[in-house]
């Protein structure tokens, strides 16, 4: 109603009369049941249901469902390998939250400057973004290999140290991060080459004229207005980097040498769909989701307080 | 000042140019590596180009594995899925930016926050869910339980923003109702987003991996990532044969995004711009 009285458009008054106010919520109801329908059944019951199951000892082979408590929180905790997947997640995952972030800036700012071929170089780095990533897992499987792969060919040309790549538990998962890393890349790049292009130009300009360093005008004009950009680059890298599966169940099957690509997701895999515990599955599920949480929590937290310092 | 603006970074374009061929080196080398043969393969120092260029391993593929299966079936449940996702989201994207109703924070935030579940933590009462309607290994268990995402509701949502709201209020002035206004203004008028949605969607559902390889068992339903990840164990390491269907599978998505470039970088920043 307010807004009605505030609107310059004479003709609202007319327009958003009680009776089309009903039309309106007629058709949103309308219009969106389909999502709220796809919301509910996809997401929401989804959400209860893992919850439920995390207490019970659902056990797909033999169809048992009776409630158990805290048992397979208690099993997560003390069981070796849901251990050495929790490492492996937070290892893969801030090594590919560093470096994919400073790499893409570096690459996007680079980008930014006067380089001629700008839409080819934008593509090359943008391609291994939509190519599917099974097929592209299959090449780098190739590569990957100790005996007849391209990398360690290159190495022996070298007459450097051959490595055993996804087949040793020392190199499979830092083989997996440089794989997920050129396949990921370019979307971050492409983020962070937009931001820098919405900055004004006469900016840069003008701290130029002022007689600004290149160097005082990245730190002090172009990443602070990038710093919206960088935390949603780190939150959606965060909520990613946990999700990653595809790769790692293509590359290593059954989590690797001695267990060293496992990440939580690939447990969680492993425990409901191999051995068929799906309440374990639930419990190690959930513990994914409040550690995610958490973590875009504290990142928001650090993103409010830095911009509040900032003014 | 004039010549300054037009002088090249000769280092920032060396670093950039090395760095670009090492992110296509892949893509080179699966397309010269699918018509090498066997003893290409094994060759030390390595051969880039084939010896002699065998086209016989593409039919490899598709005596080995049942490869145009997989692709048909890939194709029918991504062109269903990206049918039924534009469906859904963009009468709910209408309905979020042009419509006024009470609670729509709430909803756009209900919507937002799907962003945030992972999708391994639904991926298993999804699939009892799925198993207890008897849906494993059926086309309908494999689409119908990823036909929604808040992304594509997003891009939709920032897309329509962009439209100018006097065409909505003009319309209504005519005698529009909503449903019609929808019809006869929105989807006409943002039919290039509308279609760079649909391609993105599709090609998020071309590459789904996770819930096709839950979902299905039997051979006959397999999509082609399904389908490309069994083929790494039965071709038991015969490279050449994996390279050929690497670039069947790669080639239609890397022709495709040629062609749509600049739509697909500008819907990923829209919705990052705007998050």
């Amino acid at each position: 109603m307010k807004r009605m009285i505030k609107s310059n458009n004479p003709y609202r008054k007319i327009l958003f009369g009680k009776e089309y106010e009903t039309a309106q919520l007629r058709a949103a109801v309308v219009l969106l049941i389909p999502s709220f329908l796809a919301i509910l059944v996809l997401f929401i019951l989804p959400v209860v249901q893992v919850v439920l199951y995390s207490f019970t000892n659902y056990n797909l082979t033999t169809g048992v469902k009776d409630f158990n408590g805290l048992t397979n929180y208690k099993f997560i905790l003390t069981d070796n390998q849901f251990h050495k997947a929790l490492r492996n997640t937070f290892v893969f995952a801030t090594g590919k939250l560093v470096i994919d972030t400073s790499l893409a800036l570096i690459i996007a700012l680079m980008l930014d400057a006067r380089v001629p071929f700008k839409r080819y170089l934008r593509g090359a780095f943008f391609a291994p973004v939509v190519v599917p990533v099974v097929a592209s897992s299959l090449i780098w499987i190739w590569f990957y290999d100790p005996g007849i792969g391209p990398f360690n060919q290159i190495l022996e040309a070298l007459s450097l140290p051959k490595s055993q790549w996804l087949y040793h538990e020392n190199t499979a998962l830092l083989s997996i991060l440089i794989f997920s890393i050129w396949k990921g890349i370019g979307y971050n790049i492409i983020l962070f080459l937009a931001g820098l292009q919405n900055i004004p130009d006469s900016y840069i300009q003008a701290a130029e004229v002022d007689g600004a360093t290149g160097w005082q005008v990245l730190f002090k004009i172009k990443l602070p207005l990038l710093r919206p950009i960088i935390s949603f680059v780190v939150m959606i890298g965060i909520i990613n980097t946990f999700k990653v599966f595809a790769e790692i169940n293509v590359m290593t099957p059954k989590g690797g040498p001695l267990y060293s690509t496992a990440l939580m997701v690939v447990y969680i895999y492993e425990q409901a769909f191999t051995k068929g515990k799906m309440g374990r599955a639930c419990a190690a599920a959930i513990a994914l989701f409040i550690i995610i949480f958490i973590l875009t929590m504290i990142q928001n937290k650090l993103d409010t307080k830095k911009s509040i310092s900032l003014e | 000042m004039k010549k300054k603006l037009h002088k090249v970074n000769k280092p920032v374009l060396l670093v950039l140019l090395l760095g670009s061929l090492l992110m296509i080196f892949p893509f080179v080398w699966v397309v010269l590596s699918s018509f090498k043969t066997v003893a290409d393969v094994y060759a030390y120092p390595p051969k880039w180009l084939p010896s002699s260029w065998k086209f016989s391993n593409y039919a490899t593929v598709f005596e080995m594995i049942p490869f145009a299966r997989y692709y048909v079936n890939s194709i029918y449940t991504s062109v269903m899925q990206t049918a039924l996702q534009l469906g859904i989201s963009v009468t709910a994207a209408y309905a979020l930016v042009v419509l006024d109703f009470p609670g729509k924070k709430i909803l756009f935030s209900v919507v937002r926050s799907t962003m945030f579940v992972p999708t391994i933590v639904i991926l298993i009462p999804m699939y009892l869910m799925v198993s207890k309607v008897h849906l494993i290994d059926t086309y309908a268990g494999i689409i119908l339980p990823q036909i929604f995402t808040a992304f594509t509701i997003f891009l939709l949502v920032s897309f329509f923003r962009s439209i100018p709201h006097d065409l909505y209020d003009s319309a209504k002035l005519d005698g529009c109702g909503y449903y019609r206004i929808l019809s006869h203004v929105v989807i006409p008028n943002a039919s290039s987003a509308i279609s760079t949605a649909m391609l993105f969607s599709f090609l998020g559902h071309w590459k789904s991996y996770t819930w096709p390889l839950i979902v299905t068992n039997k051979q006959q339903y397999r999509t082609l990532p399904i389908g490309m990840k069994y083929l790494v164990q039965e071709s038991s390491s015969e490279y050449q044969v994996m390279m050929a269907a690497s670039v069947m599978a790669i080639l239609p998505v890397l022709i495709v995004f040629m062609i749509f470039e600049k739509q697909l970088v500008k819907s990923i920043t829209l919705t990052g711009l705007k998050a």
